[in-house]
């Protein structure tokens, strides 16, 4: 503490402890420690267990594996995150994610930049769209959202002959490399998905904006009447996920060298699932891009775990997901109660 | 409180028209497509065309009948086609003791989706969307674990005979559709459980305090939708003449929202529009049909869709934010 | 009607040359809502360094006024001008940019975030990397609180705070922008005397600085003790505009309720008759009634026939001990008896069918259904009893809403009108209609005339005389410290969610309450046949209502007078 080396402050006479509030019991020391690292701790003891397990989990070559797979949801949880701390939703990030591979896929024949920027402009569109609905509109995200998935999809099989037609990356492309390449055996997506983490994470709790997020989410009538930008800032947020997703499924474009068109449907689930079981509350006003980060993993853990154990369906992993779902929003929700009382 | 908004004023002027618009708007536009299509689209206003139609709408009208009551509670569930595909996975597991059996086991799925969904919402107090994500997720999954992921044809005759039979011209499907659409009429408007609905959809805590049963409401509600969802599986699996559950009902929640949505039911609940649902959901099936006839393509079909579910969201907007 | 021309024909007609320049003025504000006039024509001049206070009664025009002036709401005709500039606000963030900041009746602040944050949301402290710099945020959060008698964690949620340190919060933002206006809106209504201190003294500091606040209240003494000038609104016009000191307190009355100043004396404001002829066994009997933080050990008795009156300030647990006896509250303790039986497993509903009936405060956000009608909202409680065999009869259900609206004389275009268009007042009836119908035994009115127009006002009050001269025992709370003592029989006080006293008989007065009110916790309860705790309190604890010192000598006079009401009370 500073404050101890300065002469004491003037304008803060000691005063009687009687206004200050009571210390903070042990419950509710612990409830905002669950809810931020829960999904951190049980991260940890999945994969140390699962190491002894099964051998060929904790493998270098499994882990890489593991982290590029897991690297398109990521980046597409991380606008997820931000859009669910101001109390909305997104649910057309999976067919933005579709359409943002079929785009750059399409647009990868007239170089790295167009392959790049396509799919960024026009997913940017739709979410400003779904921002500019919900923020000016005053409509319900959700509802919101799910049209722009129909659109999104709409759009897509438009462009490809009802589906018919997969465009390809041209081999040993600048752009293929993005998706392929890899640094000290580790993917360019995971590293790319790791650095947007860093941007996300700073901007979120260390700037102006990221605090508009949080109080757009705690009330925006408040933030309203406090002189913040609500309107921006959730037109803002929206872009940001569209982006965000775009970009994705463009690098996941890349890595596949194709813009598959059946991809994506169901991913929102998988991103708000990652995002919830990352601590970030539904309702809006609190959460962290490291608690998404988690639970993604966490959930790529699992998928891998079931794949390990070779006899069970694939059909498993959203039946496991949708349970971890189900606890963690329960477990949130007495938390917060006992936070309260 | 005093709206915030600064547009209020403004609102005012314009209150009228997109009043009668939800309310009337859905019957105007069917009406109008069907005088369309009379007028332009070869072979559309016959009997075998509108059967057709009808068949196909039918799942999409029971779904949406449970969800209408739900969306009345403020609420929304969005496991319904997992809960179809849940059924249709369960039906050809017991079909061997007979289609009775079968049924019941389908339906007993639908009531245990149904209320595990109305416990998260009623009881633990979590957003409807939120509670109904986990079985949207999990519930495909767990049909998928339970067929094996596997598509299973159907040979149990009465169970086929339920899909392909009809009563003087009317096809079963649709008449138990239109039964429904009756009975959940009736259940909104003329039981205490219809207005209880509504009123814990227009004001929970004011219900609370008047000494409605809430919770009993609330996971009831649910229930009715997972039952409806269900029947819902059961009869487009009689249709299909197979037992698919990794397609079967994909989307559906979003057809059913729509259907709801469009025919004036407003999101935040307290008001359930039982026949503006129906003519809601015909009408989505009427546009799809009319662009098929004429050649345009399924992506022009979803685009379409997703303007009509913003213009009627829109409207009924302007009607609640006075 | 021309009320009190005296206080219309003297105004001060701008105080000439030795006025300090209006920082903030209103000119000719009009402003409609659908189609609804809320201000007409209104003007406002808030001088430099002025305490100015903006007085009338609920839908005066007041909130709009204020929504007006800190760009919440924009004015369909008239101007802004500050520093004699023309102004407009777009937006609340444009008022706080030109230096009109506010405080609103409700806290307005982010509860999940911490203290500092909502201090500094929108204008935080950067480092040179242009990142939020949280040390010196907080640093700097903590000092300003410090000036606000706040010692509490500045990086704790706001939501782990009482409300009255949440108000100070709101405060410290409102004040650490450059103000050169602050607007507070009922700033005192969730503090505890001792902040209402604290507040005191930042707006005598605040004044010292030649800021100048708008101080919206509808407590007369805090009025009388800080403000120099007034406004006063009525039905959205402006009604008066002068000095405060030279206007008398029933004048000032008058003119907000808009009545002859001579009916103001004769009926106080109340519309009750008197005491009840109550005497036998008590229906309800609740018995050390607790909650961890809210209630402890509230136990109290209500007698048929009778009008108890729940007295204390906000947040002595009145509210708390209604929803406890009407099952609402969940208790750690405690038992309620409602004629022998003690009440199971509490709820709601089974209080209701105990015939416990529960009229809540919050008529928007506990009471009405919006979208229902106003039949389904009054038959809503009673919906099983008109049913048979859970299918709705519609001819019970008319014959009950017919009797019920013409005898609460429910002004309502028919029954199936929406209840969202009706005044708030026949709001509130709708909402005894509801609960009458029900044909309790015991009635818990919670603020039963809030918010709601003079004329409902008094038909509310004559109607619960009615129904206790009926037999039904009646739970009165009421913020209305005159509707209080006039409407109840007996009262009980609380403090701190604890029974702190009963005050029966004739001899209830005004200053018997207040005096209750602001005893010194530490004192024991007053015995119940002897009211008032009287002395010691004023100068050591000073309550809201009685001001302790204070310039503008305030103590006993006009309208509060307590005998006058009880004289002659023969009415229609």
């Amino acid at each position: 503490m500073k404050s101890l080396t300065t002469a004491p402050n003037p304008s803060a006479p000691p005063r009687v402890p009687q206004a200050s509030a009571p210390s903070p019991t042990g419950r509710e020391r612990i409830a905002p420690l669950l809810q931020r690292h829960g999904a951190f701790a049980v991260l940890v003891a999945l994969v140390l267990v699962s190491s002894f397990v099964f051998p060929s989990f904790g493998t270098l070559d499994n882990a890489q594996n593991v982290s590029v797979q897991a690297s398109f949801i990521a980046v597409v949880a991380l606008g997820m995150t931000l859009v669910i701390i101001t109390g909305g939703i997104d649910l057309s990030v999976g067919s933005v994610f579709a359409l943002g591979g079929v785009l750059a896929a399409w647009a990868s024949q007239y170089g790295f930049w167009a392959a790049l920027l396509l799919p960024l402009v026009v997913c940017g569109a739709i979410g400003t769209l779904n921002g500019l609905l919900i923020a000016r509109a005053g409509m319900a995200p959700f509802i919101v959202t799910l049209a722009t998935l129909l659109g999104a999809r709409g759009l897509l099989l438009a462009l490809t002959d009802e589906g018919a037609t997969t465009y390809l990356v041209p081999r040993d492309s600048a752009f293929a490399e993005l998706g392929q390449g890899t640094l000290g055996g580790f993917g360019y997506p995971v590293l790319v998905a790791l650095a947007l983490f860093a941007v996300g994470g700073v901007v979120l709790q260390r700037t102006s904006f990221g605090q508009s997020l949080f109080a757009v989410g705690g009330s925006a009538d408040a933030a309203t009447l406090m002189g913040l930008p609500v309107a921006r800032t959730r037109v803002l947020v929206y872009l940001l996920s569209g982006l965000l997703a775009g970009f994705a499924g463009a690098l996941n474009a890349a890595r596949l060298s194709s813009g598959v068109t059946i991809i994506g449907s169901g991913m929102e689930l998988d991103a708000i699932a990652a995002v919830v079981i990352g601590g970030t509350l539904l309702t809006g006003g609190a959460g962290s891009v490291s608690g998404t980060l988690w639970g993604v993993l966490l959930l790529a853990v699992i998928q891998n775990l079931i794949n390990q154990i070779g006899s069970l369906n694939s059909s498993y992993q959203s039946v496991v997901s949708g349970g971890f779902l189900i606890v963690v929003v329960v477990a949130q929700r007495y938390l917060a109660r006992a936070r309260r009382t | 409180m005093t709206q915030l908004s600064p547009a209020l004023g403004r609102r005012a002027v314009r209150l009228a028209a997109p009043a009668w618009f939800q309310k009337y708007g859905v019957y105007t536009a069917v009406a109008a497509l069907l005088v369309y299509n009379a007028a332009f689209t070869d072979h559309f206003l016959t009997a075998a065309n509108l059967r057709t139609q009808l068949v196909q709408v039918a799942p999409v009208v029971i779904v949406a009948l449970g969800m209408a009551l739900v969306i009345g509670t403020e609420g929304v569930d969005l496991s319904v086609g997992s809960t179809m595909a849940l059924a249709a996975a369960l039906l050809p597991l017991y079909l061997g003791y007979g289609i009775v059996p079968a049924l019941l086991v389908a339906l007993v799925a639908g009531v245990v989706v149904g209320a595990v969904n109305g416990t998260l919402v009623a009881v633990v107090g979590l957003q409807p969307i939120v509670a109904t994500l986990a079985l949207f997720v999990g519930g495909r999954g767990l049909a998928l674990v339970m067929a094996d992921g596997q598509l299973k044809q159907i040979e149990n005759a009465d169970l086929l005979a339920l899909g392909s039979g009809e009563v003087l011209g009317v096809p079963d499907v649709v008449l138990i559709a239109g039964v429904l659409a009756l009975v959940v009429a009736g259940v909104v408007h003329r039981t205490t459980f219809g207005r209880q609905l509504v009123a814990v959809g227009g004001n929970r805590a004011a219900a609370r305090l008047a000494g409605l049963p809430v919770r009993r409401v609330l996971i009831g509600v649910y229930v009715l939708c997972g039952v409806l969802a269900a029947l819902a599986g059961v009869l487009a699996t009689a249709r299909l003449t197979a037992s698919d559950p990794s397609a079967l009902g994909n989307l559906m929640e979003l057809s059913a929202i729509t259907a709801v949505v469009v025919g004036g039911t407003p999101l935040t609940g307290g008001s359930v529009r039982v026949l503006g649902t129906v003519t809601g959901a015909l009408l989505m099936q009427l546009l799809r049909a009319t662009l098929v006839k004429h050649d345009l393509p399924d992506s022009t079909a979803q685009m379409a869709q997703a303007a009509i579910i913003l213009i009627a969201v829109y409207v009924a907007r302007e009607r609640r934010s006075r | 009607m021309a009320p009190s021309e005296a206080a219309l024909a003297t105004p001060h007609p701008g105080a000439d040359g030795a006025a300090p320049p209006a920082v903030l003025e209103a000119v000719g504000v009009g402003k409609r809502f659908a189609g609804v006039v809320a201000l007409d024509d209104v003007s406002l001049t808030l001088r430099r360094g002025e305490i100015h206070a903006l007085v009338g009664e609920n839908g005066a025009g007041k909130s709009t006024l204020i929504k007006v002036l800190t760009g919440v709401h924009r004015p369909d005709s008239g101007e802004l001008r500050l520093g004699g500039e023309p102004v407009s606000f777009a937006r609340p963030h444009e008022a706080q940019q030109a230096g009109v900041s506010t405080i609103y009746q409700e806290v307005n602040l982010v509860p999940m975030m911490s203290v500092a944050r909502n201090i500094f949301l929108g204008r935080e402290p950067r480092n040179r990397l242009r990142l939020i710099d949280f040390p010196r945020m907080h640093r700097e959060a903590a000092d300003l609180l410090a000036g606000f008698g706040v010692t509490a964690d500045v990086r704790r949620p706001l939501n782990t705070l009482g409300v009255g340190t949440q108000q100070m919060v709101a405060l410290a933002r409102a004040v650490s922008v450059q103000a050169r206006v602050v607007v507070m809106d009922e700033p005192t209504s969730a503090l505890e005397p001792r902040e209402v201190e604290t507040l005191f003294r930042v707006i005598e500091d605040l004044h010292s600085r030649d800021i100048a606040i708008l101080y919206v209240s509808h407590r007369m003494d805090e009025l009388y003790r800080i403000c120099e000038r007034v406004t006063v609104l009525r039905d959205g016009r402006l009604v008066h505009t002068g000095d405060l000191a030279g206007l008398d307190r029933t004048q000032l009355v008058s003119m907000m309720l808009g009545r002859e100043v001579s009916e103001v004396r004769r009926h106080g404001v109340t519309q009750f008759s008197g005491a009840h002829d109550a005497a036998r066994e008590p229906v309800l009997t609740a018995r050390g009634l607790s909650r961890r933080h809210l209630l402890d050990e509230v136990s109290l008795q209500l007698r048929p026939g009778e009008v108890l009156g729940l007295g204390g300030l906000l947040g002595s647990g009145r509210t708390e001990t209604a929803k406890a006896l009407a099952g609402a509250l969940p208790l750690d303790s405690g038992t309620v008896t409602v004629g022998g039986r003690e009440l199971r497993r509490p709820s709601p509903a089974a209080a209701i069918r105990a015939g416990i009936s529960l009229l809540s405060e919050d008529r928007k956000a506990e009471g009405i259904v919006p979208g229902l009608s106003v039949r389904e909202n009054i038959v809503l409680a009673a919906m099983p009893r008109l049913s048979r065999a859970g299918v709705v009869s519609r001819k019970q259900q008319d014959r009950i809403v017919r009797i019920f609206m013409e005898r609460l004389r429910i002004k309502a275009a028919g029954p199936e009108q929406k209840v969202e268009e009706l005044s708030g007042g026949n709001q509130q009836k709708v909402l005894l209609a509801r609960w009458l119908c029900l044909e309790p035994k015991v009635l818990l009115l919670d603020e039963p005339t809030r918010g709601i127009d003079v004329g409902a006002k008094a038909e509310v009050q004559a109607l619960i005389d009615e129904l206790a001269q009926e037999g039904l025992a009646v739970l009165l709370i009421s913020s209305d410290v005159e509707e209080l003592v006039e409407g109840a029989d007996r009262m009980v006080v609380l403090r701190g969610g604890a029974v702190a006293g009963e005050l029966s008989g004739d001899l209830v007065t005004e200053a018997d309450l207040l005096g209750a009110l602001a005893a010194h916790p530490s004192e024991p309860p007053a015995p119940a046949s002897e009211p008032a705790v009287s002395e010691t309190p004023a100068s050591e604890q000073p309550a809201c209502e009685p001001p302790a010192s204070g310039p503008p000598a305030s103590e006993p006079p006009a309208d509060a007078s307590p005998s006058a009401p009880h004289a002659d009370k023969e009415q229609p």
